[in-house]
């Protein structure tokens, strides 16, 4: 089962827009999805992720722009006529059904030969290795099958696009790792072209090859795992990125790419992602991996700690500078709740954003 | 040896506990006296009345008579053609509405309107049609005035008047019914089954109809048994000595006009018995169907 001979190169979101009377759920939404790309749409709750789902499935009409698949204009085509695949968040498995009647349910709405019907289920079958489940019910599956059996339904038709919904929100934290490597495998082997929207950046890092980060509706950066994970281009993009720790200051001084912030009692060095001169207000964000004790060194940043995790391979801990700011830090040995210390901040790897 | 009986009574408590019995289970006491006065007595009571026959012939000589009078016994054909009729076009015509009136906003509004002809009760329907589908009525005499017929329609004392009051009193129970199954459906399954290529006419067929036809077999029975203890309308819009002697018109004749209690509860009894055997068959219908969870994945 291959996807390679399906006739098209490229889906194109041209300034897709919905709102809703007067609120706007998504803003001008343009991007070009290659034949065989893995795009995971991330942001927070109600940042119209699934709004935009919804819209290239056909659940939603748009209220502007169009949709493309190559030239072929689609924003108007009824979901049936759309001839995609999805996954939903809950499964939507039709409960009357056996496995294999709703893996094979689009084959045979469009009326393919019984023959043909029942090779390609017990590939789908194979495919999520649910062999020996294709008689059950899906109430008699658990949740991870019954996710299987969902994936499989939507890619057994071999649709030019593959829209999965949050796939993995209702599984526990075991199961959904698993999933994951699942769902890449799967995606290795079909190349299936996929839209996947999630909230969970681990989620958006692991499987897609480029992330689409909506916030308010809109796009506020598209790239690779890599690209985002190194340089978010806007402060909300690296809040969502883990860069959890923040100084708001002034720009001191800068050169080239370095820009310091004075942050009041203190000051901070770091990269800069948007452009900055010096007087600008600005906020500096650092991951919690790139804070560490600095024993005495100098130039860090005075803290009292707080709490202290026991990680195994590291500490985790909780700092508080003295203007107030919470800060979280790994470090490879303890160091006592309600002590001072110095924190010292990586400056290749801490971002400086406009405030 | 205190101790004992107390841990003995302890364990007793925990067994009806563990069955689900406890102090709330006292709470059922107040209804189940209500339906042992007011329907599992008069019943056992009616069903021994009518083993003690006014007449001669033994205790089955109510039932003998019945089935050997065909005045007596027709009635059952009768009441089975208005009853069977009336229920399956009240649940055919149902579940379309119920699908689209599940879209629509103002459902409330909607339903409300639907469901009034519940609360007139069957006499006033009864009533309003004599007077709008009579021979007098605006009905035909509309029209008549329009040259679209000649001579007054006949669509009372008839069957077809105690058919179009059945309907009307039946269906908004019906519908209501329907509508609760209908909208019981994830319509995230209607969803996923248009995503995956289902026409409008695809996702009924194969995906809401399989999953309405436990609940339609019950919409259906709970109708039918409303339709089959058809009188007020089959006397005041049929042909109460004619096509729509129903069988409750039997029943109240036997008792009312000849003071036989006997056989009317011998007629009463013989009505549940039908009652009972098309439900059974309707039921029987629906286990060869899915039964189960109406959403697709876990709640």
């Amino acid at each position: 089962m291959q996807l390679a001979s399906m006739p098209f190169n490229e889906i194109r979101l041209d300034r897709m827009s919905r709102s809703f009377g007067a609120l706007n759920a998504l803003r001008d939404i343009s991007l070009s999805i290659k034949k065989g790309e893995f795009i995971a749409l991330l942001g927070p709750s109600g940042c119209g992720k699934s709004t935009a789902l919804n819209c290239i499935a056909g659940l939603l009409s748009t209220t502007g722009g169009g949709i493309y698949i190559d030239d072929k204009r689609i924003d108007q085509f009824k979901p049936e006529d759309r001839g995609f695949g999805m996954v939903f968040q809950n499964y939507a498995l039709f409960p009357h059904m056996s496995v294999r009647k709703n893996i094979g349910f689009g084959l045979k709405m469009r009326s393919r030969p019984k023959a043909e019907i029942d090779t390609k289920v017990d590939e789908a079958l194979a495919l999520v290795r649910l062999q020996g489940q294709a008689e059950k019910l899906p109430g008699q599956l658990s949740g991870g099958q019954q996710q299987r059996v969902a994936i499989a339904r939507a890619i057994v038709i071999e649709p030019p696009l593959v829209l999965m919904d949050e796939p993995l929100s209702n599984l526990d934290a075991k199961l959904r790792l698993e999933m994951r490597a699942e769902i890449r495998r799967i995606h290795n082997q079909m190349k299936a072209t996929t839209i996947y929207v999630t909230h969970d950046q681990d989620e958006a890092l692991s499987l897609a090859d480029r992330i689409v980060v909506l916030r308010n509706g809109a796009i506020r950066q598209v790239g690779t795992p890599h690209e985002l994970y190194e340089r978010p281009a806007h402060l909300d993009v690296a809040e969502f990125m883990g860069f959890r720790n923040r100084f708001s200051g002034k720009v001191v001084s800068r050169q080239g790419e370095r820009a310091t912030v004075s942050a009041g009692s203190f000051s901070v060095s770091g990269t800069v992602a948007e452009d900055l001169q010096p007087g600008a207000s600005a906020v500096l964000a650092v991951r919690p991996d790139d804070v560490t004790l600095s024993d005495g060194a100098p130039g860090g940043v005075p803290v009292t700690v707080e709490a202290i995790e026991y990680r195994g391979r590291e500490y985790v801990g909780i700092a508080r500078t003295p203007d107030g700011v919470e800060i979280i830090f790994h470090a490879d040995h303890a160091a006592a709740p309600g002590s001072t210390v110095s924190l010292s901040i990586d400056p290749a790897r801490a971002l400086v954003f406009a405030a | 040896m205190t101790s004992s009986t107390s841990q003995e009574t302890t364990s007793f408590r925990q067994k009806l506990a563990l069955r689900g019995i406890d102090g709330v289970t006292l709470l059922v006491l107040p209804s189940m006296l209500f339906v042992l006065a007011i329907f599992i007595y008069p019943f056992i009571h009616g069903l021994l009345l009518s083993f003690k026959p006014l007449r001669e012939g033994g205790m089955f000589a109510n039932y003998i008579t019945f089935f050997s009078d065909p005045y007596l016994y027709n009635t059952i054909a009768a009441t089975l053609r208005l009853a069977v009729p009336v229920t399956l076009l009240s649940v055919l015509v149902a579940v379309p509405v119920a699908m689209r009136v599940r879209l629509v906003r103002r459902q409330r509004l909607l339903t409300t309107l639907l469901v009034l002809p519940i609360t007139l009760g069957t006499v006033l329907v009864a009533q309003g049609m004599l007077n709008y589908l009579g021979p007098q009525g605006w009905f035909s005499r509309s029209l008549m005035l329009l040259h679209i017929i000649g001579s007054p329609l006949k669509l009372t004392n008839n069957y077809w008047g105690v058919f179009l009051s059945l309907i009307i009193t039946v269906f908004p129970f019906t519908f209501l019914l329907t509508l609760s199954y209908v909208t019981g459906i994830d319509p995230g399954l209607e969803k996923a089954a248009a995503t995956h290529g289902a026409s409008a006419w695809q996702r009924f067929r194969h995906v809401m109809l399989p999953l309405l036809v436990p609940g339609l077999a019950i919409a259906f029975c709970l109708t039918f048994v409303q339709a089959f203890a058809v009188f007020p309308s089959a006397v005041l819009l049929g042909a109460p000595s004619g096509p729509t002697r129903v069988i409750s018109i039997a029943a109240a004749q036997a008792a009312f006009e000849q003071y036989d209690f006997t056989m009317a509860s011998a007629i009463a009894m013989i009505m549940g018995v039908v009652q009972l055997c098309i439900v059974l068959i309707v039921l029987v219908v629906r286990n060869l169907f899915y039964r189960g969870a109406t959403s697709g994945g876990k709640g």
